[in-house]
């Protein structure tokens, strides 16, 4: 709560420096009515305000409402339980003391209305204002229940608020990812990340179904914004922050259990997760997926499904795809059959080019570190790995040729790559099947890396030194390819600019005498200067 | 004699009595050192030895010292020398001698005044009489004063050496109580005299002696003339040239010709680089001085030019002497200029020198201002007198000569400060006078002319650079400008190769980062703009691309390989910025034939724009390459009837920039050109690859696309010719490789367990120790050595000194016995006396 009030009076003070007599007007209001209840018309003063044009006055106003409202909760001088309608009330036979809550319910609730709206204004000041204050409505509704408690058993929580707040965030037209990571603050509260969890559940069913499953790229990117600013605690004791605060058995209250967090988040990512995503969304999650959703879930086997699909879909997908199978398999048991299979096919000449080349080999090095994989299936990513290395940048060389060396050091009996004597003179062509898909029938190992050695005469100093190593018989250690993996072509450039020290530097002897002469007249023989 | 004599020991007496020889030929006296083993390369001292010999040597060392020593033990009293001097170890021994000599005299001629008894006893030294040779010390002390003039006679010199060193210390001994022998001097006079008189008289004669000489050879030759012409006579001179001509041999001639042929002159030193730079500058200054002087032509009164310089007598006081102001001689139309001017000013200068010299003490200020009152007048003179006196030039010519004077070049330049500067230097000019500015400025600001002119330069070169990426950036871009200059870069670049390549390091760097920050940001790239195309191919001309690692070249072909890589194609005009950088990638690997595998991809990718059915491919396309999409079909002729009309012809280079083509039929030439650029450059790379083990793997995507993809027919036949071209050459690689074999290296020799053989190559020596322990070492055996031979020594004079003692025992002991039995001897008699008188008593 503390956050929120600070931003309150921060926004408060914003606006009584703009808007001084609007203020002072406003705030007078609210202290004129909490004072006597002959002045309660001046409520709709209040509303009217809130529904001007102009942000400073919404944001005042809102601020007005939040405390005038707040204070009457605290009073209980709202009415309790089902509240009957505005002509019924002012009809019915009750005392003046239940006609003014009921008068002043009715003035709340239409309130709670307007902020709902404004959470779909276009100023972000407007929207940030009446989340605020609609929080603040939340946290005094859970405290001073509007509902009749007739029972024990029942838990206090204004559900439809937040559910009415959680509807406006996920817009289907407008990007909320502003407003949204505002939101992230109550997310620090146990209560309401359970009851937002089980909403967003339940909206995007509801939307989803309606739109029949086609793609709603705005909302899924809500809903996504959303849904990864959630993060659960890993451990049940600390579940402490708690908007509201249940009297009685607290401890067996849904929203106090680490279980029952993981069962929402689960469902919940798996509800979103079972439409139809657009695909750069799909990278979005694959990206997250590993560190903050798998871990959180109380089955992360369920993702198996979602993950195989992806794994199948081909190209960078699959690539992200990788790692969040890896944690199932490594932590879950996953049993994958093809997975070598698919991983070996994942291997193209876009692999080098890719965003995510660095998590895709700290990955693929991973996987291929089991010393127990069969001789061909290493063999096979070696010579393939070389293979595309004749089109990959120097930067991708730096990682795929001490790649290929790790392979040939855990599995020695691949050794025969880089060194088979006893068909010594015999000249033969490549058996190596390039569009072979199955690495066991792709003849790796009846093959030599060739491919390495063309790249000794590479340009790059690093790469051809680094090439240069099949020579020899390969060092024991291996290298270590994570502090290449990040490496990119700037890097490389700044290596050779900042070695500068060298004494004399070399110059070109050839007397240069025109712009497009010299170094074979390439460029002079197909362009002019003008 | 001067020398000491050198104290005897007694082992040379005993080898002086018996010769050495004699001792050395004795078997009992030699005693012969076995030696264990025969070292070679050793000189041993003591393989033999004189036991004997030396022996009796020690014994009398000891008895000199020891035994002596032995003697006087227990004695208190002692012999004092009380000798002038005797215990005085700084005097030399000759001057003890004197001195004592000297206090002998003095007392003997002290006592001779006292009682001049006999006469003067007569000293002697060697047998001669002293003093006799006194006689000669007095010459002798001539000689020192004769010395001054240089002369010496035989006598002198046989006196002198005679005498040695003694006899002169004795004269100046003399000397101090000289002045009391009156008739001694006299003599000495006397002598010196005639000895000038006698070597005047030689002389004399010697002068004599040569001027008769000279006049009998006069005389002499003389005769021989007039004789010689009787002689000349006697042979007829054609009688004697026939004789002579057949002699001329062609050999002769030769000989002759060679002793005759000029000899090599002396050529004139040659011109230290700085030297030549000041030439160069000095005859750039006499041009500019030469230029300016045109074009001011005539009355134009220079105010602001040659200000800049300030003398130290200047008084900044608004007077400058300026350079028309003094007239040099100069001709004009053949006939002397300005004749009556020169004469004026001679006639000024004197009258202010007389000035000068009059009024030396009058304030400098006061001859200035004077001077310059008068200059004035003189100026405004001759510019009248000149203007009166130039009539033959007409206006029209002079105008004409201005004129020309104005467009051309000033001759130097001051070094550029900034950028704007240099910009401000060559706005305007044509490319031609751009490059003259540049090479001028570099000139006369030439490293060896002044102390800042090096980094003024290297300044020079790095804003040279800026402005070539400056001009490129220009629309239209100025690229023959950029060419003029390259040769200007290309000599800087020459003379600082440290400035120069750090101006590219720092090009290329921030182009880098800016391309990594737009990566960061957006993940692709734009291809790089003409600017950046222009230093790259600058790069390549100033520094070498085929080193293994430069710090310009490799992140340059770097900055390419990233663009190729990175940059995806959009337009036409892509597509000519690639096929740029791929004609540089190609010039960079060229020479070294290094791997580029960007390149292929990208030709590959450019290729495969230009196929039309983009279905059922047999290759894999590499990024920034895709399979289909909205660009993929950039290079695909629209009408095939287009290439008819086409023509191969280089595309400017401002074609990366901005590229107009107003119609179809422009559009699909343009497609072929870059067609059969791409394909040239593919052929290159087929040339320069052909030696890569994988080479088929490499071109397949390009064999791929040219044999199933892109069919020749439709193309024009330069670009068919291509095609086949490389078709062939990728066909005619070997396909087939051996086995890859790691290299031979020699085994790993297996551990030994045999001990570790160390040889010894000096034997004797201490090893294994620092070189303190050794010093160490060596004096430990040293004090050894000592303490033993002292403890030797000890035991023997103790030895002596017992037998001495038993010696002295002895003798003692046998004198009692002597005496005893002397004693018992005459008690005997006297006992047998006394019996015998006994006896005859009783008889």
């Amino acid at each position: 709560m503390a956050p929120a009030k600070r931003c309150n009076v921060s926004l408060a003070a914003t606006a009584e420096k703009s808007v001084k007599k609007a203020k002072i007007d406003i705030n007078a209001q609210v202290e004129r009515i909490l004072e006597s209840r002959k002045n309660a018309n001046d409520v709709f003063d209040i509303l009217e305000a809130l529904e001007s044009e102009k942000e400073k006055d919404v944001v005042s106003a809102a601020n007005a409402c939040s405390k005038l409202f707040c204070t009457l909760l605290e009073k209980k001088e709202l009415f309790l339980g089902k509240l009957p309608g505005e002509e019924e009330a002012v009809s019915g036979e009750c005392s003046a003391e239940e006609k003014y809550q009921m008068f002043m319910r009715h003035r709340y609730n239409s309130c709670v209305e307007l902020l709902l709206e404004h959470l779909s204004h276009d100023l972000h000041g407007v929207k940030e204002s009446a989340l605020c204050c609609l929080m603040k409505f939340a946290a005094g509704e859970g405290k001073y229940p509007l509902e009749d408690l007739d029972w024990t058993e029942h838990y206090s929580f204004p559900r439809e608020l937040l559910q009415a707040v959680v509807d406006r965030l996920l817009s289907k037209t407008t990007d909320n990812s502003m407003l949204i990571s505002r939101f992230q603050e109550f997310l620090e509260m146990e209560d309401v990340r359970y009851y937002v969890m089980s909403s967003i559940r339940e909206n995007v069913g509801k939307v989803m179904d309606k739109n029949k499953g086609a793609l709603v790229p705005i909302y899924q990117n809500n809903v996504f914004t959303l849904m990864s600013n959630i993060s659960i605690p890993s451990q049940e004791s600390e579940l402490t922050n708690f908007m509201v605060k249940q009297e009685a058995k607290h401890e067996d209250w849904k929203a106090a259990k680490l279980n029952e967090h993981k069962r929402v988040f689960e469902r919940m990512w798996l509800g979103f997760l079972k439409y139809k995503l657009p695909s750069n969304m799909y990278k979005k999650i694959l990206v997250i997926l590993h560190d903050s959703i798998l871990p959180h879930m109380s089955k992360p086997t369920l993702m198996i499904d979602f993950l195989t699909a992806a794994y199948e879909v081909g190209g960078a997908i699959s690539l992200l795809a990788l790692n969040g199978l890896f944690v199932l398999i490594h932590q879950h048991n996953l049993d994958y059959p093809d997975f070598y299979k698919n991983l070996y096919n994942l291997l193209e000449p876009s692999v080098f080019h890719v965003k995510y080349r660095a998590r895709f080999f700290h990955l693929a090095n991973l996987f291929l570190s089991s010393s127990h994989l069969p001789v061909y299936l290493v063999a096979a990513f070696a010579k393939r790995l070389a293979r595309l290395a004749l089109t990959a940048p120097p930067t991708a060389l730096l990682i795929v040729l001490p790649f290929v060396y790790n392979l040939i050091r855990r599995h020695p009996s691949c050794r025969v790559l880089l060194h088979k004597p006893s068909t010594e003179g015999e000249l033969l062509e490549d058996p190596y099947l390039m569009d072979e898909e199955d690495p066991v029938k792709c003849r790796a190992l009846e093959s030599s890396l060739w491919e390495i050695k063309t790249l000794q005469k590479h340009y790059h100093p690093d790469v051809a030194k680094a090439a240069l190593a099949i020579n020899t018989p390969l060092s024991g250690k291996e290298d270590d390819i994570n502090e290449v993996l990040e490496i990119t072509t700037h890097e490389l450039m700044e290596r050779d600019l900042k070695k500068s020290q060298i004494k004399n530097i070399p110059l070109e002897f050839e007397i240069a005498t025109q712009l497009l002469k010299g170094g074979g007249d390439v460029l002079g023989q197909h362009f002019c200067l003008d | 004699m001067g020398k000491v004599p050198k104290k005897r020991s007694l082992a040379d007496k005993v080898r002086k009595t018996k010769t050495s020889t004699e001792i050395k030929n004795n078997p009992f006296e030699v005693k012969i050192n076995r030696k264990k083993f025969d070292i070679l390369g050793r000189k041993s001292k003591h393989d033999v030895g004189l036991p004997g010999v030396s022996r009796s040597k020690a014994i009398n060392k000891r008895k000199d010292t020891l035994l002596k020593e032995y003697k006087q033990k227990g004695k208190s009293s002692k012999f004092i020398d009380k000798r002038f001097g005797e215990y005085d170890t700084n005097m030399a021994p000759e001057d003890k001698i004197l001195k004592r000599f000297a206090m002998e005299r003095q007392r003997v001629h002290d006592k001779k005044d006292l009682y001049n008894l006999n006469e003067e006893e007569e000293l002697t030294h060697y047998g001669q009489s002293l003093a006799e040779m006194e006689k000669f010390n007095d010459i002798v002390n001539s000689d020192d004063e004769s010395e001054e003039k240089g002369l010496l006679s035989a006598e002198l010199t046989a006196s002198h050496f005679g005498g040695g060193g003694l006899l002169r210390k004795k004269t100046s001994g003399d000397h101090e109580d000289g002045g009391d022998g009156g008739p001694r001097a006299k003599s000495r006079q006397e002598l010196i005299e005639e000895l000038i008189q006698k070597s005047k008289q030689e002389k004399r004669d010697r002068q004599v002696q040569k001027e008769e000489s000279q006049e009998l050879t006069e005389k002499l030759d003389h005769d021989w003339k007039s004789i010689q012409a009787l002689m000349v006579k006697k042979i007829p001179r054609a009688e004697r040239v026939e004789e002579e001509k057949p002699k001329l041999e062609q050999y002769d001639m030769m000989v002759r010709e060679l002793v005759f042929e000029m000899k090599a002159q002396p050529s004139e030193k040659l011109k230290t680089p700085e030297e030549l730079a000041r030439e160069e500058r000095e005859k750039l200054q006499k041009l500019e001085a030469d230029r300016l002087r045109r074009m001011m032509g005539d009355q134009v009164v220079e105010s602001s030019q040659s200000q800049t310089h300030m003398s130290a007598d200047d008084l900044n006081d608004g007077f400058i002497l300026d350079k028309d102001d003094q007239k040099t001689l100069s001709y004009q139309d053949g006939k002397w200029n300005i004749e009556e001017e020169t004469e004026v000013e001679k006639d000024g200068e004197e009258e202010e020198e007389g000035q000068s010299e009059r009024r030396r003490n009058l304030k400098r200020e006061m001859t200035k201002r004077r001077k310059m009152m008068r200059r004035k007048k003189k100026r405004r003179r001759a510019e009248e007198e000149e203007t009166s006196a130039k009539p033959s030039l007409s206006i029209e010519e002079l105008k004409a000569q201005q004129e020309a004077a104005k467009a051309e070049l000033p001759y130097t330049f001051t070094a550029p400060e900034s950028l704007s500067d240099l910009k401000d230097l060559l706005h305007g000019h044509t490319p031609d006078n751009q490059r003259l500015i540049v090479a001028r400025t570099q000139k006369s600001n030439h490293a060896s002319l002044a102390v800042g002119n090096k980094l003024k330069l290297q300044k020079l070169l790095g804003f040279l650079l800026e402005y070539v990426g400056e001009l490129a950036t220009r629309s239209p871009p100025e690229l023959t400008t950029i060419d003029k200059l390259i040769p200007e870069l290309y000599t800087l670049c020459q003379m600082f190769p440290e400035a120069a390549c750090k101006t590219m390091q720092s090009i290329l760097g921030d182009a880098g980062h800016s391309t990594e920050e737009v990566l960061e940001v957006k993940g692709h790239l734009p291809f790089p703009t003409l600017d950046m195309i222009i230093y790259l191919k600058v790069t390549a001309l100033l520094f070498p691309t085929s080193d293994f690692r430069h710090p310009v070249t490799t992140p340059a072909l770097l900055y390419i390989s990233q663009a190729i890589t990175k940059c995806p194609v959009r337009s036409l005009q892509d597509v000519t910025s690639g096929l740029v950088l791929c004609c540089l990638a190609v010039e960079y690997v060229s020479f070294s034939k290094r791997f580029l595998p960007e390149l292929i991809n990208f030709l590959a990718g450019m290729l495969h724009l230009a196929v039309q059915d983009k279905t059922s491919l047999g290759y894999i396309l590499v990024p920034p390459f895709r399979q289909s999409g909205k660009c993929s079909d950039l290079l695909v002729v629209s009408d095939t009837e287009s290439c008819k009309s086409w023509s191969k012809k280089s595309l400017p280079l401002s074609a990366t920039q901005q590229l107009e083509l107003k119609n179809d039929l422009d559009r699909d030439h343009h497609r072929l050109m870059c067609l059969s650029t791409c394909l040239d450059l593919v052929k290159r790379c087929c040339l320069l690859y052909k030696d890569l083990l994988s080479f088929t793997h490499v071109f397949q995507p390009i064999r791929m696309l040219l044999s199933k993809h892109i069919s020749a027919q439709a193309f024009p036949e330069s670009i068919q010719e291509l095609h086949n071209e490389i078709l062939e050459t990728i066909s005619s690689v070997p396909v087939t490789h051996s086995r890859l074999i790691l290299e031979k290296k020699k085994p790993i020799p297996l551990k030994l367990l045999t001990p570790k053989i160390v040889e010894v190559l000096d034997y004797g020596k201490k090893r294994g120790s620092t070189r303190e322990e050794r010093e160490k070492e060596r004096l430990k055996h040293k004090y050894k050595k000592e303490f033993k031979g002292a403890l030797r020594e000890i035991r023997k004079d103790s030895r002596f000194l017992a037998r001495e003692k038993l010696n002295e025992v002895m003798d003692r002991d046998s004198e009692r016995k002597k005496k005893v039995r002397e004693l018992f001897g005459s008690l005997a008699t006297q006992e047998g006396e006394w019996k015998a008188l006994k006896r005859r008593k009783k008889k």
